[in-house]
């Protein structure tokens, strides 16, 4: 009856079971008490005789992708034989509610702190003087206008912390009208190409049946596909949490959008942003990030890309933004091998660089030099307004 | 009830499909607990021919359903034959047949277009559906399937509600061309296919192709394997593998040393693009033939 031999401690096969879920819970699986009951009332109609048994089953039930196959195993024996660590923490942490105190100041490392006033301008690149509002091509007629000020502000001379979650708020909300702009949720079908004979017979029901009236259908126009990889290192710090906000604000149900971080690693973080609170998924993320060493490998993480996400992200549709300032501790060359084979598989290769809005920046950086042939837009984001002019650039898919 | 997957392990074997222990297991879990199976696995595991596999050996029908971007609800539940209706109204309107009893003609069983998920539970005995390649389908038509896949029902306005006569056993393969939803995922068993091993490789290539050489069978697995672990851009799959070895006997090859150059030649079998066939040279093939032969 016991679903495996000898648990450790048991105090009746239903609690044990119930602690196995917990623990798989705890390392990313999506079960419920559905699942529970399903493998509970499964494993007590006594069909399996071996162990072996049990567990391919319960993997086949309780595995929902191909990273929690390949996991189940590890897990399994880790539960019900008490081997190997039991509490592996998983790549994508989920859940993991802290209380507030212990929550870790989000992007400490890669942020300045919120209080400090001096935030502005202290970091003694060239050219980061100025306030300089350069537009690009194109306003940013998404945002409301008395933010005006705001909007053309570079984001790294805001000082005051009202200030910075104000431009929080804002780049979430540019984000999320572009995304609307871009969906088409509604198309008129006045002139198909197909006709629609259902509708059109339905129509002409009161003309006798006579099709006078032909209405036409017309597959709607697919919406682009964003891949989104921010830059979450120290040089690009003083940009890096409105560039996240613009992101999450991307992500929604309709747009297809997938949005990733790196420094020394790639991680996914599309689940992540799309938590509905805004404090958790930050404070998630942070969990992700956290442990992430010093320097960019931008082409390190462009190839775990290319070898691991491109094919389930990418199709003919696809834009990738890159957010980076191009400071990369990888060879350049390897850097321009990812871009050509992220290039094959993606529509437009978009690449923003905050530096780009500085008075006197030239694209020096030999990454970047290596990368520009490969881009098919290179624009700034230092400011709301020159996200928001990114809109142009999204509908030329 | 006893969940006996060995017996479905043999009776596929016995339709020549070679299922390892983690796949019967998740497809008498399927039949059992009468849920989705959702199989995902590099192009060329043989995900699609599970389905196949698994009709024949229930002696059941196969339904399929390709999917494809832009399906919709039309195209795979039913539609009404318009032509077929326009030409019945215009001959009943010879007849002199009320306006009412013409409607109730038109819109009955005979002119309705079964496709394929209505097909699939309009069926008195269950039949296997092969939703094949559903990372090609929208995200709406996936959320359109949770809902089929929940209820086994059709709702059909002129002619009310279609419930099941039987459920389905219900197989859905994915390629990873895109993530698909978690609902989806939850609502499934799952199952992962690999690449398969030496052993079970040796036994498919010896049920497909049951006149080949002990020897060159060997010689032909081993290759296969060795070359899955060069830096391909797509790995060659099992139907490449028997493809190759037909080519093989075809070409009366004994060994694989015995002609380098049609060797060399017959290569194409395996490798599908123009990167990976520059990158397998003769020296490298030269290499893997001197490691299996």
């Amino acid at each position: 009856m016991s679903p495996a031999p000898a648990p450790l401690a048991a105090s009746g096969p239903v609690v044990r079971l119930r602690g196995f879920m917990a623990h798989l819970r705890l390392n990313g699986f999506t079960v419920g008490p559905g699942e529970t009951e399903a493998a509970l009332s499964f494993l007590a109609a006594g069909d399996l005789d071996d162990a072996a048994a049990s567990r391919l089953a319960l993997k086949t039930m309780l595995s929902g992708d191909r990273g929690q196959w390949e996991r189940f195993d590890a897990l399994f024996d880790a539960y019900w034989y008490g081997s190997g660590i039991k509490r592996a923490r998983p790549l994508e942490a989920k859940g993991g509610a802290r209380s507030a105190a212990q929550r870790p100041e989000i992007w400490s490392k890669a942020l300045p702190p919120e209080t400090r006033g001096d935030a502005a301008g202290p970091m003694g690149r060239p050219g980061s003087e100025a306030a300089d509002d350069r537009l690009p091509e194109g306003t940013g007629r998404l945002v409301a206008s008395q933010q005006e000020a705001l909007q053309r502000t570079d984001l790294r001379l805001l000082a005051s912390a009202e200030e910075a979650a104000e431009a929080e708020r804002l780049a979430e909300r540019l984000a999320r009208a572009l995304r609307y702009r871009l969906s088409r949720r509604r198309l008129p079908a006045r002139r198909g190409d197909v006709v629609d004979l259902r509708h059109s017979i339905r129509r002409n029901l009161s003309k006798g049946g006579e099709p006078l009236e032909l209405l036409h259908k017309r597959r709607p126009e697919h919406p682009v596909n964003l891949v989104l990889l921010l830059d979450v290192s120290g040089s690009m710090k003083l940009y890096s949490r409105y560039l996240i906000s613009f992101v999450r604000g991307l992500l929604g149900s309709s747009v297809r959008a997938e949005a990733f971080v790196f420094h020394t690693r790639l991680v996914q973080i599309s689940d992540v942003l799309r938590e509905r609170d805004r404090l958790r998924a930050m404070d998630r993320l942070s969990l992700m990030v956290e442990g992430f060493g010093g320097g960019t490998r931008i082409a390190g993480a462009l190839k775990q890309f290319n070898e691991r996400y491109a094919r389930e992200t990418l199709n003919s549709r696809s834009v990738v933004i890159i957010m980076s300032d191009g400071y990369d501790t990888d060879p350049p060359a390897a850097l321009e091998a990812e871009l050509a084979a992220l290039k094959r598989r993606a529509r437009r290769l978009i690449w923003l660089n905050p530096l780009l809005g500085w008075r006197d920046y030239a694209p020096v950086a030999r990454a970047m030099a290596a990368a520009l042939p490969y881009i098919d837009c290179f624009a700034t984001a230092h400011s709301l307004a020159s996200l928001a002019a990114l809109e142009t650039e999204l509908r030329r898919v | 009830m006893k969940l006996d997957y060995k017996h479905l392990q043999a009776d596929l074997a016995g339709v020549g499909y070679i299922a390892d222990d983690a796949l019967a297991m998740a497809l008498a879990l399927a039949i059992a607990l009468k849920r989705p199976l959702l199989l995902e696995g590099e192009a060329g595991v043989g995900k699609t021919d599970v389905a196949k596999a698994l009709a024949a050996a229930l002696g059941t029908r196969l339904i399929r359903l390709q999917c494809y971007e832009g399906l919709d609800a039309n195209a795979t539940l039913y539609e009404w034959n318009y032509q077929r209706q326009l030409l019945a109204i215009r001959a009943h309107e010879r007849e002199g047949l009320s306006g009412d009893e013409v409607e109730r003609h038109i819109f009955s069983a005979d002119y309705l277009l079964r496709r394929p998920l209505l097909d699939a539970i309009s069926q008195p005995t269950s039949p296997v559906l092969l939703i094949d390649e559903i990372d090609r389908a929208d995200e709406e038509f996936e959320a359109f399937l949770l809902e089929i896949l929940s209820d086994f029902q059709v709702t059909i306005p002129e002619l009310g509600t279609i419930a099941a006569q039987s459920i389905p056993h219900v197989v859905l393969t994915s390629n990873g061309t895109r993530a698909l939803s978690d609902a989806l995922r939850r609502r499934c068993l799952y199952s992962y296919l690999d690449f398969p091993d030496e052993a079970k490789e040796l036994a498919i290539l010896r049920a497909r192709l049951p006149g080949i050489e002990h020897r060159l069978a060997e010689q032909i697995v081993r290759f296969v394997q060795l070359l899955r672990r060069e830096a391909l851009e797509k790995k060659p799959g099992i139907a490449e593998t028997l493809d190759w070895a037909s080519a093989l006997t075809g070409l009366d090859f004994r060994s694989l040393a015995d002609d380098p150059e049609a060797l060399q030649a017959s290569l194409i079998c395996l490798l599908k693009t123009e990167a990976d066939l520059k990158s397998v040279p003769a020296e490298v093939t030269a290499r893997l033939v001197g490691k299996v032969a």
